[in-house]
């Protein structure tokens, strides 16, 4: 479980985040969403440490990340997985490298096992044929489940998605979402994910955030994001023609059966 | 302000140094970086420098030959002028600054695409010590591989001088020999090395300093590749003025 208490972050006398607050549940995937700009990249990067907040508490399970040393840091830090916007893959090294890589760096097993555990995670992913295939070689929907398959090469608890649909095609998107939200249950992380996709909001929103101008303006789950009456949210959900005329549909739907 | 931001990237230069030279996390993988940077900054670096070398020291040969040569002067003035040049000056500094061209661009633009494309990010998330893993074996690598592009440059600059006598026939292979036997000061050679090991501290690390740091975008990549080498090259040029007095007295 990751919680943030009453963060803050300002560059300079510009405030990007302004106290926000959730709990985000182990074996759960729990999406931050709002407009480009909002600070939700801002907020991902103060919860993994790229960024230090201004003020206010990052909690895994209870250890505040924000206050612990360099070292505790390190420590924590390899109980996480992350997959980047644009996957972030070694570009020197093939697929089979880059997921035995942080084994390699940590786990204390045999070349062997490490080796196991690399083919189980691509297995996972579907990736067993591209393992010889360098980054630049596979296409983009293939470089975003090396990256998964690399975040979870060393079993973390806790899983960060920053925009892990941007710039795929629908189908590809969904198989992303599913794989993350299978990946989410099947070892009970704490999944946090980034996007502004509605697909994977309706799809495996099972916590949502939503931020607006830095501010934590709507919680909820997918089910009631539709109907969240929220004028921010839903300035933001139904700028999408698709949802418009999915809610249009409903209320059609409701009328009709009065 | 000027001198405010030097004192601030000096300031975060050592930083990153303070980070780099910390004990690595798996030294089976420090030591696979440190073949790789090896064969990469250094070996790579070999016929760039064996090419140059030829041509300088052929050059250096016909100009004192032609041009500074006279009756007055002794038979092995332009063999000893060649070594001693290639020896003091050429094969450390000069060739330095030529590599400070090419690895300090190859160093900052790596290092820099690997920042924008967030994959210093990813070794960040995975508890790796970035700088560390990437950084210093880049500088090991290099100041292992020096010494021996300075030998290969000194040796490479004698057969360039010896092909202006045999191919061009511009001296005599004997006034040649003569000249390069003529006087010959060790020390000149571990001078050379000595100084060069210097030299490839500054290109590595200042290369990677201004990779490392960089923001932005590919713009910001192709500047901060431009501003390692251009530092680089002013580092190398102003210590080699102290090191060469340092190391003469």
């Amino acid at each position: 479980m990751i919680e943030i208490k009453n963060l803050c972050k300002s560059f300079g006398a510009k405030q990007v985040l302004k106290n926000i607050s959730s709990v985000f549940e182990n074996g759960k995937t729990n999406l931050i969403i709002g407009q480009s700009g909002s600070g939700k990249t801002v907020l991902m990067n103060c919860l993994v440490g790229l960024l230090e907040p201004t003020t206010g508490e990052v909690l895994y399970d209870d250890r505040n990340f924000v206050s612990m040393s360099k070292k505790e840091r390190t420590l924590l830090r390899r109980e996480m997985g992350m997959i980047f916007q644009g996957a972030a893959l070694f570009d020197s090294m093939t697929v089979m490298e880059n997921v035995m890589f942080p084994l390699d760096m940590f786990s204390p097993g045999t070349l062997r096992d490490r080796r196991k555990r690399a083919l189980f995670c691509l297995d996972r992913v579907n990736l067993i044929d591209a393992i010889d295939k360098y980054p630049g070689e596979i296409s983009g929907g293939m470089q975003k489940r090396v990256a998964i398959a690399r975040a979870i090469a060393m079993n973390p608890q806790y899983l960060f998605c920053d925009e892990p649909n941007s710039g795929l095609d629908p189908k590809t998107s969904l198989v992303i979402d599913k794989l993350i939200h299978e990946i989410t249950q099947e070892f009970n992380t704490t999944t946090i994910i980034n996007t502004h996709d509605m697909n994977s909001v309706m799809g495996i929103g099972e916590h949502i955030l939503f931020i607006h101008q830095g501010r934590n303006e709507w919680e909820g789950t997918k089910e009631q994001v539709l109907t969240a009456g929220n004028e921010q949210l839903n300035s933001f959900i139904f700028a999408s023609d698709l949802f418009r005329k999915v809610k249009n549909a409903e209320l059609n739907n409701a009328q009709e059966s009065k | 302000m000027i001198i405010h931001s030097y004192l601030t990237s000096l300031g975060k230069y050592v930083q990153l140094m303070g980070r780099t030279f910390s004990r690595p996390e798996r030294f089976r993988m420090f030591f696979k970086q440190y073949v790789k940077e090896m064969a990469q900054l250094g070996v790579d670096s070999i016929g760039i420098v064996l090419l140059i070398s030829f041509f300088i020291g052929a050059v250096i040969c016909i100009q004192i030959k032609l041009n500074i040569q006279s009756a007055w002067m002794p038979h092995w003035t332009s063999g000893y002028v060649t070594r001693e040049i290639m020896l003091l000056e050429f094969s450390s500094s000069i060739m330095c600054l030529i590599l400070s061209g090419k690895v300090g661009s190859n160093i900052a633009s790596e290092l820099g695409t690997m920042r924008t494309t967030q994959q210093i990010d990813a070794l960040e998330i995975m508890g790796v010590n970035s700088a560390s893993f990437l950084i210093l074996p880049k500088i090991l690598g290099l100041v292992t591989m020096i010494p021996l592009l300075v030998v290969f440059s000194t040796v490479s600059g004698v057969v360039g001088a010896y092909a202006t006598a045999y191919i061009g026939g511009i001296i005599t292979p004997s006034d040649l020999t003569a000249g390069m036997q003529h006087d010959f000061t060790q020390w000149f050679l571990w001078m050379g090395i000595i100084k060069s090991l210097f030299f490839a501290f500054i290109i590595a690390s200042v290369s990677s300093f201004y990779g490392y740091t960089v923001e932005g975008g590919s713009i910001n990549v192709g500047k901060a590749s431009t501003n390692a080498v251009v530092s680089s090259s002013m580092l190398i040029l102003f210590s080699d003025m102290f090191l060469t007095q340092l190391l003469s007295a």
